[in-house]
């Protein structure tokens, strides 16, 4: 059947855009939450509900961003019972949150589909990454399950999925393989609002809405049942799961005589008489099919069944689906099962073989054997060598029954060995480039997928490898170019075209080993043609030759600068990839680069179309062609990963890491259960700045402003006895340190140039000026390369500079705080980032005896994210100790480690006061009654427990060995609970409140960027009234919640709100004091974020202004001076003297609604300056309110004790 | 009696010779009008300048862009994407358009551009848009040691004539007094096209902040002793050239119009005055330029148009002669 309507589009989309398009045209009500990687089909269905555009029904479906997907599961829930047609987008932990509303959706007989981009469980870690752990959770929540395997499969499935789940009226789980699928950019063909329209059935929806809540028909849902009827009312569905597999089916044969494109619930591709069939879901799929083919084309008996509908499992169709020659079959699963019998999957096809053959509905003569075997967790590599190392093992007699592939696991030997020089894939075009996170090369990848997509017949895809760093990080895009569709779901490994788009990356990383013989080089390189060659590291040279590459250079910098575009060296490099690759005829090629140009930046405005055209025109006049000589000749030498003095676990395992062969460690390589060593980003040295601050000792004022803002403790200052000076490089520059405790010191200050991002910050803020020249400053950026030896040098003497006397200063100012070792270094956060000064910061004050819990997001992933940990030890080996649960349970987790702690020290107590006999009066009296107020005394108890630990050896009883472990909890611990706003204001508001409550001695630490930072920008309830930001395009409408007032209602937490940029010595202070304080503290520290469209290396400055504007007040509010008869609530800052306004031009974030529209910004900013007005007019009246606090000793009692 | 207040500027009538020169009250139709009430005979509108729209567009492509496809959980960049941004010249082009619609004088619309192409392409847009006139305000420090004056002009030149040849509506160019030969130059300009001078662009002048040592921009509005330099130039090239000539800068009271007049401006332009006393200002200021030309009995502000020019004054020498000559002269004899 055809309709009358247009023909069908080719799109270049990728898998959430192409789910996104049937959800959003399907439904009515979205209830969004973000989460990697399904945020995108969120933030679309919200970017085209704000641009105005209709479903299928004429409505603009209302998107609700929620606080967590337990919030977005309960919205669905109740938009569906009310009628609407809904829906939502989640992966991975945003999927168990939404576990307890899928029960009863099913239960309820209600139609919807979830669009799912599998990803992988937190288990002995978090990852972003794909597989079936997420979907595989939730098989029990009576949803039919739809695998959907490439990126059309997504657009196709999707609708067959809202189809069938009307028609059924079983809710669906529509899943895709995250990443792989999720973000693979690819040609489909666009389903038409016309064919959604055929395949929805009118009659179904009306069915759905006349089953809603109403109160003219009232009904009653969601009872509360006995033992008497709840298992029979249970059973009770029972037919509606009967006869999903045949509806389902019937939608895919509609779809299949509408559309062209037959699916099946079981597709089998293979040999007719196939003995040996493997069965997997999900992008698998294409890396097996091509193996398949391949093998069936050399006359193996091989085949392989994709699974489409897994739940229900329709076991008929499934046996029916083999053909009747197998003998053997494997089932591949993408998760894990740790205890069972075996996998889901396999389980399953077990029971349905078993079944059948018992109930004589198959073919075969002999039952084939089931084998099982795990593949691809967290997105690993799954290649069509990794399938036929498959086959090869399913086809011996012995094959093991459990097996893994794509590891190595040396410990339990169940991984098979592969072959990695086995291909499989067709012929194409396959090209491989490598950029630098901001050039904007993965951007002008998409659009050659794009421009090829939607100008030839070719088929083409692009696939993405980010890294897990935010700063100076790499992106690695995978293209391929086809006559036929593309199905291989696997990275590229030898390249007809490779392209490096940063020249500094040919020492760090092997850039030409995925280069194929006879390959194109492109190189973005600032030196010509005749002088390149003498530049680049001997092993490049090497394979440049060994492989007869033909090598081009392009100086893309150059270009792009010429053309006013800056850094960005997308358009020349697209340009020179068209020229050189051949894809297209040359013309054709600059026209259709032209032409996405003018679609891609036209809405920006005319210069900016111009500057890229510029480019395009620039580009080809600056490809030139390297002579290459008969041989290598060159001096350098691509660097060592980590120093040799690197601990062994570093050069075993993380250097792998680092060097990006991960892949290739063993199973015994890794621990067994997550625990990793900290202070590893030290021996990372990524050396990514291309300025770094130089010191000028003639000017510095010793105020230290440098070293506190630093966000990635790259610039230090220490003071030193003169005597230790001697041995200091004569190029480290020294003055007489300004102090009265520590006289006869000289200080300086120093770079750490290989760890400094270059992000300016310091320089910034730098008070101290040349007399004679303004500009210059106490500290400078000047170009690295200029001064690399010569910091270098100092640098390793700075680290032999022992850290002064903590009791012998004062540690409670920025000067003192400044000379302290930050146990919190060289993190992959953004270049200027705005939260880690202040990690740093609370690690130089007592980082030797924190436990940290950190909320999911920004904070866990550049303080927790593998290869290398930026918490780091003292000499002594103290430092911070980390860990991370969820996002939605980080306070409560903390919590549980107070409560630990607490009972600990108890307990250790008990057992001094039980053996003071033994270990000595005078000391057990002295661990009792040890007063911990300050550095001194935190000192002496570390003194007076490490000889109790002296003494216990001693002793033969078994109490003194309990004491032994737990001797350290003696000594005071402080439990900080830090993260951002999505968790403290939104997720994880209730566990917040509820540590709050507690009265517990709690430090929750939140680091307020106003928006979801780590997941890109979405509105948190932190972002305030008037900033755009995704999920809120149009500009926030409410006002920010003010979480400090919040906590202020409960009288006994101290709280703080602080920006370091605005008032440094008040946010050390802070620090102190809710450290000291005997109860729950929160501190709100603003963080300035690349999400707030400004140039961080003016961070600081940013703060100071909307301290000064009344946007962010700072105040302490303290419960224990109350008992002084004080006022508990001091404002730290001073009356507002700028106009909201004012900042807010600034500010992109603002600033981007007064272009876009200029006239909801001036009523939105008006109601913000008077958000600011009324907030400072309540704030002044908080200074004199008086408030009666309960007596201290008994509100920090234990009610236990 | 009454007086004829009318005058002609670029070919426009006007009512009489108060206009409002480009400032934040002809940015708003609710200023416009009351302009307009007050009397005021036409408005220049606030300058586009092409530098901030390429700015905000690139800045705007950078914000999208920035931190987009390098960090895996945060691949669509941190802020929405727009279908526009609103980066072009529409906002400007939408204010040309509202003035039209709302005031019945003319509207003069006003371009500082940074490139050839800018000028002729916004100023296409303006004419577009329906302005009835143009005025260019060419602002240009040069700093190059090694430009000669000469180069200077001929990049002013450059500009003019490719705006003149692009649009059919009268062009005049705002010039700043800093010139070697000002009267050459002026001259010049009228061969190139321009139908009229508006005398003097006010450049902003930089501050400096004592307290952070930082160079601030910092505009300060004209006081009526700036006349003098217009006055000057006005009386001595008057006569001398086939093009309107408008005075800016300095205009605060019907006395500071009454002697533009009289040294040969076909109108005066008004703004820091009218910030600071309002709209309605120019409505007084119209009032005692009629009253003082009915007390001196002319017939119209054409019959007194130029009176004291160089060429019509019964001292020119005043106009060229330096103050000090002039002061230290009284004290002595009159200058032969």
């Amino acid at each position: 059947m055809s309709t009358e309507s247009a023909p069908r589009r080719y799109v270049t989309l990728d898998g959430n855009e192409a789910a996104a398009s049937i959800a959003f045209r399907t439904n009515e009500v979205i209830a969004i939450y973000p989460i990697t990687p399904a945020s995108p089909m969120g933030e679309l269905s919200d970017a085209w509900a704000a641009r105005g555009m209709r479903n299928i029904w004429g409505t603009i479906p209302e998107v609700i961003e929620m606080q967590s997907e337990a919030g977005a599961a309960g919205t669905v829930h109740g938009a569906l019972q009310t009628g609407a047609l809904t829906t939502t987008f989640t992966a991975s932990q945003g999927l168990l949150l939404m576990i307890p509303n899928m029960f009863k959706i099913a239960g309820e007989l209600t139609p919807a589909v979830f669009h799912i981009a599998a990803r992988t469980l937190a288990t002995h870690a978090l990852s972003i990454f794909g597989d079936h752990s997420d979907v595989m959770s939730v098989r029990s929540t009576g949803w039919a399950m739809l695998a959907s395997a490439s990126v059309q499969e997504v657009h196709d499935l999707a609708l067959v999925s809202q189809s069938a789940t009307l028609e059924t009226r079983v809710p669906f789980l529509h899943f895709f393989d995250g990443f792989r699928t999720s973000h693979e950019v690819a040609k489909i063909e666009e389903l038409s609002d016309d064919d959604i329209r055929e395949m929805v059935s009118l009659d179904a929806v009306l069915e759905h809405r006349m089953r809603r809540l109403d109160p003219d028909a009232p009904v009653l849902r969601g009872t509360a049942q006995n033992s008497d009827v709840f298992f029979q009312a249970r059973e009770a569905c029972n037919l509606y799961y009967e006869v999903v597999p045949d509806k389902v089916q019937a939608a895919m044969d509609r779809f299949a005589d509408l559309v062209g494109r037959q699916y099946h619930l079981f597709d089998y591709v293979g040999a007719p008489d196939a003995e040996t069939v493997i069965v997997l879901m999900g992008s698998g799929v294409g890396a097996a099919e091509e193996a398949v083919n391949k093998l069936v084309a050399e006359g193996r008996k091989v085949g392989m069944i994709k699974v489409r509908l897994y739940r229900p499992f329709a076991s008929g169709a499934f046996v029916a689906a083999l053909p009747p020659t197998v003998r053997t079959v494997v089932a591949l699963d993408r998760t894990k099962e740790p205890g069972a019998v075996g996998e889901p999957l396999y389980t399953d096809v077990v029971a349905a073989i078993v079944e059948e053959t018992h109930d004589d509905r198959t073919t075969w003569a002999v039952m084939p054997r089931v084998l099982g075997g795990r593949y691809g967790l967290s997105s690993k590599e799954f290649t069509p060598a990794m399938v036929k190392a498959v086959f090869d093992t399913a086809e011996t007699d012995d094959a093991p029954r459990e097996f893994t592939i794509g590891i190595v696991d040396d410990v339990t030997n169940l991984s098979l060995e592969w072959d990695p020089d086995w291909a499989a894939e067709p012929d194409g075009v396959k090209a491989v480039f490598f950029g630098l996170g901001a050039d904007g090369t993965v951007g002008a990848n998409k659009n050659s997928v794009k421009i090829v997509g939607e100008n030839t017949d070719q088929y083409a895809q692009g696939h993405f490898v980010y890294d897990s760093r935010k700063s100076g990080a790499v992106t690695i895009s995978h293209l391929r170019f086809a006559a036929q569709e593309i199905q291989s779901t696997y990275l590229i490994t030898d390249a007809d075209f490779v392209a490096c788009h940063n020249f500094g990356f040919l020492e760090k990383m092997d850039v030409l080993g995925v280069a194929r013989s006879g390959a194109t080089f492109l190189l973005n390189s600032p030196y010509g043609a005749d002088e390149v060659w003498d530049k680049i590291p001997r092993e490049v040279q090497e394979q440049i030759v060994s492989k007869q590459l033909d090598f081009y250079i392009v100086d893309g910098h150059g270009v792009a600068e010429k053309a006013g575009l800056g850094g960005r060296i997308n358009t020349v490099l697209q340009t020179c990839f068209f020229y050189l690759s051949g894809i297209l005829p040359r013309d054709e090629a600059i026209a259709a680069i032209k032409k996405a140009i003018e679609k891609s930046y036209a809405r920006f405005g005319e210069s900016v179309l111009e500057r890229n055209y510029a480019a395009v025109d620039g580009a080809i006049e600056a490809i030139h062609k390297v002579e290459i000589p008969a041989g290598a000749s060159s001096d350098i030498e691509m660097r060592a990963v980590v120093p040799p003095a690197a601990p062994d676990f570093v050069k075993r395992v993380t250097a792998m890491m680092l060097e990006g062969k991960g892949d290739l460690l063993p199973v015994s390589a890794l621990p067994v259960d997550g625990t990793f060593p900290t202070a590893t980003t030290q021996y990372e040295l990524r050396s990514i700045a291309r300025e770094i601050p130089i010191f000028d000792a003639d000017i510095c004022i010793q105020c230290a402003k440098c070293t506190i803002v630093c966000p990635h403790a790259a610039i230090r200052m220490k003071a030193f006895p003169k005597e230790l000076a001697a041995d200091a490089p004569e190029s480290m520059q020294l003055l007489n340190f300004r102090s009265k405790e520590l006289e006869e010191h000289v200080m300086t200050i120093q770079v750490a140039p290989d760890d400094c991002t270059g992000c300016g910050v310091c320089v910034n803020v730098c008070p101290a000026k040349s007399k004679e020249a303004v500009k210059h400053k106490a500290i400078n950026m000047e170009p690295k390369e200029d001064h690399l030896e010569v910091e270098r040098a100092n640098w390793d003497f700075f680290k032999t500079i022992p850290e002064p006397d903590r009791t012998l200063i004062n540690i409670n100012n920025v000067k003192g705080s400044q000379l302290l070792d930050p146990l919190f270094e060289f993190s992959g956060a953004c270049s200027g980032c705005g939260e880690t000064p202040y990690i740093k910061l609370l690690t130089q004050l007592f980082g030797d005896r924190i436990m940290v819990a950190n909320a999911t997001g920004c904070s866990s992933i550049y303080g927790g994210n593998l290869p290398t940990t930026p918490y780091a030890v003292n000499a002594e080996g103290r430092g911070p100790t980390w860990a991370n649960s969820l996002f939605e349970d980080n306070a409560e987790f903390g919590l549980g480690m107070r409560l630990a702690l607490d009972q600990e020290l108890e307990a250790a107590r008990v057992l001094v006061a039980a053996l003071s006999d033994q270990i000595g009066e005078d000391l057990a009296t002295a661990l009792l009654e040890a007063d911990q107020s300050d550095q001194a005394g935190v000192d002496a108890q570390r003194g007076h427990v490490a000889e109790l630990v002296g003494k216990l050896k001693t002793i033969d009883d078994p109490r003194a060995r309990r004491l032994e472990a737990i001797s350290g909890t003696l000594v005071r611990k402080s439990v900080w609970i830090v993260g951002g706003d999505g968790w403290a204001y939104d997720i994880g508001f209730g566990g917040v409140d509820h540590a709050m409550a507690s009265g517990k001695n709690i430090n929750i630490l939140v680091l307020d960027t106003e928006v979801y930072s780590n997941t890109g920008g979405q509105a948190s309830k932190s972002t305030p009234r008037g900033a755009v930001a995704k999920f809120a395009a149009s500009g926030k409408t409410n006002a920010k919640k003010d979480l400090g007032q919040i906590a202020m209602a409960y009288e006994n937490v101290y709280v703080a709100q602080i920006a370091m940029g605005a008032n440094n010595i008040q946010t050390v202070k802070a620090f102190q004091e809710a450290e000291a304080f005997d109860g729950p503290s929160l501190i709100l520290a603003y963080s300035t974020c690349i999400a707030h469209g400004i140039d961080m290396e003016t961070s600081m400055e940013h703060q100071k202004d909307l301290v000064s504007s009344g946007y962010w007040p700072l105040y302490r509010y303290d419960p224990r001076v109350t008992l002084e008869g004080k006022h508990a609530f001091h404002l730290d800052s001073r009356k507002p003297t700028l106009a909201f306004a004012e900042v807010a031009k600034s500010e992109g974030r603002f600033a981007m609604l007064m272009r876009s529209a200029p006239e909801t910004a001036e009523r939105l900013f008006a109601m913000a300056q008077e958000d600011i007005d009324e907030r400072w007019n309540l704030y002044e009246q908080f200074e004199d309110i008086e408030r009666t606090i309960t007596d201290e000793e008994a509100r920090v009692e234990d009610p236990q004790s | 009696m009454s007086v004829d207040l009318s005058t002609s500027y670029l070919g426009l009538k006007l009512a009489n010779p108060v206009m409002a020169s480009s400032s934040p009250l002809t940015g708003s139709v609710d200023t416009l009008k009351q302009l307009e009430e007050a009397g005021t005979s036409a408005v220049v509108l606030p300058s586009l300048f092409e530098e901030q729209i390429e700015h905000e567009a690139m800045e705007a492509h950078r914000l999208v862009e920035y931190g987009a496809e390098s960090f895996a959980e945060a691949l669509g960049g941190y802020f929405p994407e727009l279908d526009s941004y609103n980066t072009g010249p529409q906002l400007y082009l939408d204010q040309v358009r509202e003035a039209k619609a709302a005031l019945s004088i003319p509207v003069i619309a006003s371009l500082n551009g940074t490139t050839r192409g800018g000028w002729v392409r916004y100023a296409k847009r303006m004419e577009e848009a329906g302005a009835d006139a143009l005025e260019l305000n060419v602002y240009l420090i040069p700093t190059d040691p090694y430009a000669t004056s000469l180069d200077v002009e001929r990049r002013y030149l450059d500009l003019l004539t490719a705006v003149v040849e692009t649009v059919d509506i009268p062009v005049a160019i705002k010039l700043g007094p800093y010139f070697s030969s000002l009267a050459h130059v002026a001259r010049k300009f009228v061969e190139a096209g321009a139908a009229g001078l508006v005398l003097f662009n006010r450049f902003y002048q930089p501050d400096i902040d004592l307290e952070d040592l930082r160079v601030i921009p910092n505009l300060q509005l004209s006081t009526s002793s700036e006349l003098r330099l217009p006055l000057r130039w006005l009386a001595i090239l008057h006569g001398k050239l086939r093009a309107d000539m408008a005075v800016t800068g300095g205009v605060h009271t019907s006395d500071d119009v009454l002697k533009s007049l009289l040294v040969g401006a076909d109108a005066v332009m008004m703004a820091s005055a009218l910030l600071q006393e309002g709209p309605y200002h120019a409505a007084q200021v119209i009032a005692g330029l009629t009253a003082w030309l009915e007390e001196h009995e002319y017939d119209s502000v054409e019959q007194m148009k130029g009176s004291m020019s160089m060429a019509s004054a019964p001292n020119p020498d005043g106009f060229i002669r330096s103050n000090y000559m002039r002061v230290l002269a009284s004290y002595t004899s009159p200058v032969p």
